[in-house]
Formats: C-alpha cells, sequence, structure tokens
C-alpha cells in the first residue's frame, strides 16, 4: 500500500487536566478527502490545529510522506505545505484581499519593501480562477461578503501549492451558490492530488466530499469508515453514540431514527 | 458587475457620481484627512482674526497667529510630541498602549542631561565633540531598551499594556527624579542644543530650505510617476492624468507653502547684530525704524530699521527631525513586512498569528520602537530647554495619545496612519498656542484640548459609520 501523505499517530492534549484529543490515530493519502466529523467539543478541531501548528501535541507523533516532522508553529506547517482555511476566516479585516493573500509571505522587490503591486496581480490571477466576479482588490477584506472573504481564505491556502489542505468548515457561512464553489474547488484540488481534512458538522455533505469520515467524540476517535460503505444514518450514529457500524445494536439503530 | 471603463484608481465605476465624488475617487485622496486639515485651516484663521481683534499685527487676517512667526514657532513645539506620536500610532494600531512615553522622555532626558553636564563634561573638556554623540546615542540607546523592556513584559509575560506602562508611567517619573536627586541640569552641551532649533547653527537657512523644498516636490513627482508604471505594467486600472496632476500640484504647493513661511521668519534681532559682529559682516546705513526686522548703522550706532542686514531661519532642525521621522515612519508603516504585520495584527490578532508572524516579537520591537523615538523627543525637548527636569516629559504621553487619536486612530486598532497623526499633533499645538496668543488662561486651555479630543473622535465616529 502506498505511504500516507499524513499520519497522525496516537496524538493527545490535553488543557488544564481535560484530554481534548486522546490518543488519536488518523491516516490521509495523496488525492482523498478525511471528514472529521463529531459534536462540538469532540476534539477535531483541536486535533487538527496539531497539524497546522496551531497547538503544540502533548505526545503522538506526526508524519509526512512516513517521516517524522516537528511541528511548533504554523510556520513549520506552513514549511511542510500544510495550508488550513479556519472556520473563523482568519482575515485581518483591516488590509484588503492581496495582504492577506500574502500576510507572513509577502512579495518583496529588490529592495526589500512590499512589492504591493506584484501582490495584487497575483491576487487577481488566482481570484480570477477561483471567483471571477471578485473585483474589491482595493477595499479591507472587513467590507467583503462572506463568499468573498472565503474566496480569499480558500485562495490564500491554495496559492503556496499546498500539499494538504485543511478546511474548517469551509461552507459554514455560505449562500448554496458559493458552497457548490467550493465543493467543485474540492474536487478539482483532489484530482491534482492534494490530501485534505475536511472539518464539518454536516453529514450529508461529508458523504458527498469525502472519501473517509473519522468521527470522534469526546476526545477519542470512535472509527474511521469509507463512506460509500455506510449510510448517512451510520455516520449519525457513530457521532451521537460513539459506536462503529459493526457495534450497533437494532434498538440503536431505532434511536438514531 | 460593472462593465464601465473609465475608473478611478480603485478600480470603481467613476461615471455615474457627482463631480465632487468624481474628484475624490479618481484621486483617491483621502477625505478624512482632508476635513482635518480643513477643520485646522478654519482654527488658524479664527486664531488670527480673534488675536487681531485684540491687537492688530501683520498676519494674513490681521492677526498675530498666521505670521511666519507665530507658525514657525508652532512648527517647533509641535517636533517633539511629533516625534513620539508616529511611534504611539504604530503601538494603537497594533491594540496596544503606551503611558508611560512622558515619564520616559523626562527620565531620558535627564539621564542624557546628567551624562554630559555632570560626567562628560568634566571627563572630557566642556564643548569636547565626543560629548554630544555619545549623549544622544546613551538617549536613543537608553529609549530603545526601555521601550523593549515594555514590550518584553507586555509580549512574553502577557501583561496587559496598559498596565505595563500606567506602572511605567509611575516608576520612571522616580527613576528621573532620582537620576538628578530632583534638580534641573543645565547646560546643554553647544552641539546638543542645535537640536533644540533654539540656536542659528540649528536653522537650515533659506537657500538649503529652498533646496530641501525643490527636491521634496521632485521626489513627489517621481512616486506619482513610477507608481503609474508600475500599474500600467500590470495592467491595472489607472488614475486619470489630470487627477495625476491635481496630486502632484497639491504636494508640492504643501511643500512649497511650508517652506515660503519658514524662510520668511528672520532671525531675532539681537542675534543678527552679534552674528554681524562676530564675523565681522558689514552692516548697511539706514533709517531706524522699530518695527524692522533688520539691522542698520545709524550713524554709529545699531539699529533695526526695515531695509538692511537680515537672516532668516528656514527649516529648524527639530522640525527637520520630525518631518523626517515622519516620513520614515510613514515608509515603515506601508511599505515593509513589520508596518504590513503591525496593521495586520491590529486587524486580526489570532489572523496574523495563525499566518504565520511571530506576535510577540512584532510587539516587542514595536514598544522598543516606540522607546527610540522616547529617546528622539527626549533630546530635542532637553535640547530645546537647555536643560533638562523631572518634569520635562509631564502629561506629554496623553498629548500623544490624544494627537494620535485626533488624527484617526482607533483605540480598537488596526486603523490610523502616520501622516493622520503628525496632522493631529499640529491641531492640538494649534489650538494651545492660539489660545496663549489670546492670553487665556491655562487652565481654559486644558479645558479646550480636552473637549476638542471628545468631539473630535465623536465627528470621526460619524464619518465613518456615514460611510459604511
Amino acid at each position: 500500500m502506498a505511504t500516507p501523505l499524513v499520519e497522525l499517530r496516537n496524538i493527545s492534549i490535553a488543557f488544564g487536566g481535560i484530554k481534548a484529543v486522546d490518543n488519536v490515530t488518523v491516516d490521509l493519502y495523496p488525492g482523498e478527502v478525511v471528514g472529521l466529523l463529531g459534536h462540538n467539543g469532540a476534539g477535531k478541531s483541536t486535533l487538527i490545529k496539531c497539524l497546522s501548528g496551531a497547538y503544540r501535541r502533548d505526545s503522538g507523533q506526526i508524519l509526512i510522506n512516513g517521516e517524522e516532522v516537528q511541528i511548533n508553529n504554523p510556520r513549520d506547517a506552513k514549511a511542510l505545505g500544510i495550508e488550513t482555511i479556519y472556520q473563523a476566516l482568519a482575515l485581518a479585516d483591516n488590509v484588503d484581499a492581496a495582504a492577506n493573500l500574502y500576510l507572513g509571505r509577502e512579495i518583496l522587490t529588490r529592495w526589500g519593501t512590499l512589492d504591493d503591486v506584484a501582490m495584487e496581480a497575483e491576487a487577481r490571477k488566482v481570484m480570477g480562477r477561483l471567483n471571477p466576479n471578485f473585483r474589491r482588490f482595493k477595499e479591507p477584506a472587513k467590507s467583503l461578503s462572506g463568499g468573498q472573504r472565503q474566496s480569499v481564505a480558500i485562495a490564500r491556502a491554495i496559492l503556496f501549492n499546498a500539499r494538504i489542505l485543511i478546511m474548517d468548515e469551509p461552507t459554514a457561512a455560505l449562500g448554496p451558490h458559493e458552497t457548490q464553489m467550493v465543493a467543485d474547488l474540492i474536487h478539482e484540488l483532489k484530482r491534482q492530488g492534494l490530501g485534505i481534512f475536511l472539518i464539518d458538522h454536516d453529514v450529508h455533505s461529508v458523504k458527498k466530499l469525502c472519501d473517509r469520515a473519522a468521527v470522534m467524540k469526546n476526545g477519542q476517535l470512535v472509527g474511521i469508515v469509507k463512506v460509500d460503505e455506510v449510510t448517512e444514518d451510520d455516520i449519525l450514529a457513530m457521532i451521537i453514540l460513539g459506536k462503529r457500524p459493526d457495534q450497533l445494536t437494532p434498538k440503536d439503530k431505532e434511536a438514531v431514527h | 458587475m460593472v462593465t464601465t471603463t473609465e475608473r478611478g484608481g480603485s478600480g470603481q465605476d467613476i461615471r455615474r457620481d457627482n463631480p465632487i465624488k468624481a474628484f475624490f475617487r479618481a484621486t483617491e485622496l483621502d477625505t478624512r484627512i482632508l476635513g482635518m486639515v480643513g477643520a485646522m485651516l478654519v482654527i488658524w484663521v479664527i486664531f488670527d482674526v480673534w488675536s487681531g481683534m485684540l491687537r492688530p499685527n501683520e498676519g494674513l487676517f490681521g492677526g498675530a497667529f498666521l505670521t511666519p512667526r507665530n507658525l514657525w514657532t508652532l512648527l517647533v513645539q509641535t517636533s517633539s510630541i511629533a516625534v513620539m506620536t508616529t511611534g504611539m500610532v504604530l503601538v494603537i494600531v497594533m491594540r496596544e498602549i503606551d503611558l508611560s512615553v512622558g515619564s520616559m522622555l523626562s527620565m531620558v532626558a535627564v539621564f542624557g542631561a546628567v551624562l554630559q553636564v555632570y560626567h562628560l563634561g568634566p571627563a572630557l573638556g566642556v564643548g569636547h565633540p565626543a560629548i554630544w554623540i555619545i549623549a544622544m546615542a546613551a538617549c536613543l540607546l537608553a529609549g530603545t531598551l526601555v521601550g523593549a523592556f515594555n514590550g518584553y513584559l507586555i509580549a512574553f509575560l502577557q501583561i496587559p499594556s496598559f498596565i505595563v506602562t500606567l506602572g511605567g508611567l509611575i516608576a520612571y517619573k522616580g527613576v528621573a527624579f532620582l537620576l538628578a536627586s530632583g534638580e534641573t541640569v543645565a547646560p546643554m552641551d553647544k552641539t546638543f542644543k542645535i537640536v533644540g532649533g533654539g540656536v542659528p547653527e540649528g536653522w537650515l537657512g533659506p537657500f538649503w530650505s529652498w533646496t530641501l523644498g525643490i527636491l521634496a516636490c521632485i521626489g513627489i513627482v517621481l512616486a506619482l510617476i513610477s507608481g503609474r508604471k508600475q500599474r500600467k505594467k500590470f495592467g491595472f486600472p489607472l488614475r486619470p492624468i489630470w487627477a495625476e496632476v491635481t496630486l502632484a500640484a497639491i504636494g508640492s504647493a504643501a511643500v512649497l507653502g511650508t517652506t515660503r513661511v519658514v524662510t520668511s521668519y528672520p532671525w531675532p534681532f539681537k542675534l543678527i547684530e552679534q552674528y554681524a559682529t562676530a564675523n565681522n559682516v558689514p552692516i548697511p546705513q539706514g533709517v531706524e525704524d522699530k518695527s524692522g526686522a533688520a539691522i542698520c548703522m545709524a550713524g554709529d550706532q545699531i539699529v533695526r530699521c526695515t531695509d538692511g542686514l537680515i537672516y532668516y531661519t528656514g527649516y529648524a532642525a527639530p522640525v527637520l527631525i520630525a518631518l523626517i521621522v515622519g516620513g520614515a515612519m510613514t515608509f515603515l508603516a506601508s511599505r515593509t513586512r513589520f508596518g504590513r504585520y503591525i496593521y495586520a495584527i491590529g486587524g486580526n490578532p489570532e489572523a496574523a498569528q495563525l499566518a504565520g508572524i511571530n506576535t510577540r516579537l512584532v510587539t516587542v520591537k514595536v514598544f522598543a520602537l516606540m522607546g527610540f523615538l522616547v529617546g528622539l523627543s527626549a533630546i530635542i525637548a532637553s535640547a530645546r530647554l537647555d536643560a533638562a527636569t523631572n518634569a520635562l516629559g509631564q502629561s506629554n504621553e496623553l498629548y500623544v495619545i490624544a494627537a494620535a487619536v485626533i488624527g484617526g486612530t482607533s483605540l480598537a486598532g488596526g486603523v490610523g496612519t502616520v501622516y493622520g497623526a503628525l496632522l493631529g499633533a499640529l491641531t492640538m499645538q494649534s489650538i494651545q498656542s492660539g489660545m496663549q496668543l489670546l492670553n487665556l488662561p491655562a487652565a481654559f486651555q486644558d479645558i479646550v484640548v480636552g473637549t476638542v479630543l471628545v468631539i473630535a473622535v465623536f465627528v470621526d465616529q460619524l464619518y465613518r459609520r456615514r460611510i459604511k
């Protein structure tokens, strides 16, 4: 079997004695979308933040292409080709789209100053692919609509040739049209061989977009299933009851319905 | 979707707007700043008219405010606060505050004065050229270190900046007192004093002032041309040519107008006399005229006259320093990574951190920079006073913060410009010196300045709400 793009092995992290993530192992292959599901507080966002460098795990290993790596901050993660699109759309509201796209990785002129014009040119190119109607390159991010902000956030992630993409509820704040746009984009990135972790609440969209689903409850991994081998109800049961489909009793099945 | 072809530089459709709106769209002028400039000019005219009603003078409207002498003094008085304000903008943009700048100024100024008067003077001999170099370097270094220390406490020990610098406000004042046992330390080194702009060596003179003014105008034109070229290269929307020309004209007019004013202020009569006698400059014969600013020989006596030997000051050293600092800080804020990070942190600290920005290090650097500028202001203030006391920077933190806020810096973070803050400092100083000209009591001045601060922020909020 091929080497996984990412392996999170026995990851644990605790905050003030509470185990937010407890000994979780998940892997991700190139061209694959793995959904991470669970209630609020199940630990999915926390787990993924260990990979994106926002948190430091207490124990466990992270392997990229089979090699163990150290990820201590967001810069380390980015250097490994791991890009994250956060739920809260981590944009600086007071600067424009190009400045947000290049935040932390600005293009500089040969005198070491910001090359805003070059950044705007690149921004226009990438935004032209993602959201051709986008025109507001000179306005601060706070004046953009939810969909426009989301396209800026996605553009930022793909601009630097990410290999591994983490999407934290990418469609939560979007209308139907924009949601479809994100779905198309995920398919396209998958085709290009990226590995994607998709955190989502919505079982339906996970079933549609993902290859496998990893379900977490109370910081622990309930199980990982192939989405086309289970029903939406099975996944729901994993989320609610914390049991894999093969562990379900007929009574459980009724409870979920 | 907009499909028209005529656009302003921001790419918006300008055809449907009325001419005034179209003008601002096309030139991309900051209407907020223009409003501030307008308000300041109104204040100036009011002071000139008012003071003229009390006692007619040579001002533009018959008063004592719009005279070269008053405007020149106004610029010199503003410079110490102005230098610090440029740093305070960045501190506030980053959602922090520095309340310690006034006490820090006193502390650094007394430190620099004690060093040159009590230590370097006796050791090297008064007037030794190393004295001013060491003293200035020591002030800048001390300011930077104290600022970095503030920043370290804020960024790494996570103590709120309000508390750290409130502590600094109280503690540094104590240090300033202890350094010289509460005494006034004077006089300053001769060369050190030049920075204060109180001696002829600290004045640029008309020739160099005009040279500098013209160079600045050329710089403005070149900057506009290179910006246009850049945008053209990438095929971005361009400003109409008339808008570019208007911008160049406005910028140049401001520079040349200021130069005209400062080069019209003659040296004090006594100094011309001293300089002429010391350097054996021939003094022409003339008729005495007590209202003149030049000097003449009437018989063998030196008298004042209208048409005789006269020198003009031009830009004063502290004003030049403030202008250079203003330019450098604008560059830092808008053209460098460091500046971009400061704004990004102010806009969304979490996003900045997730983007891989080392927010703690940026915080320390910003406070260190603030400290450096306090050191510079300490040099200017003590050089101008020709002494340092532990009361030198008293209440300066309030004026510096007020200037930044009047200049459009939002205490919520993320928003603010260096040039706005400089204008804020100038506006506030205008109000203060205007009221001094009118002989209003100091208590009344405080009331007005405080009121203006509150009104300015209120008007600013109205403006922002309207354009949203």
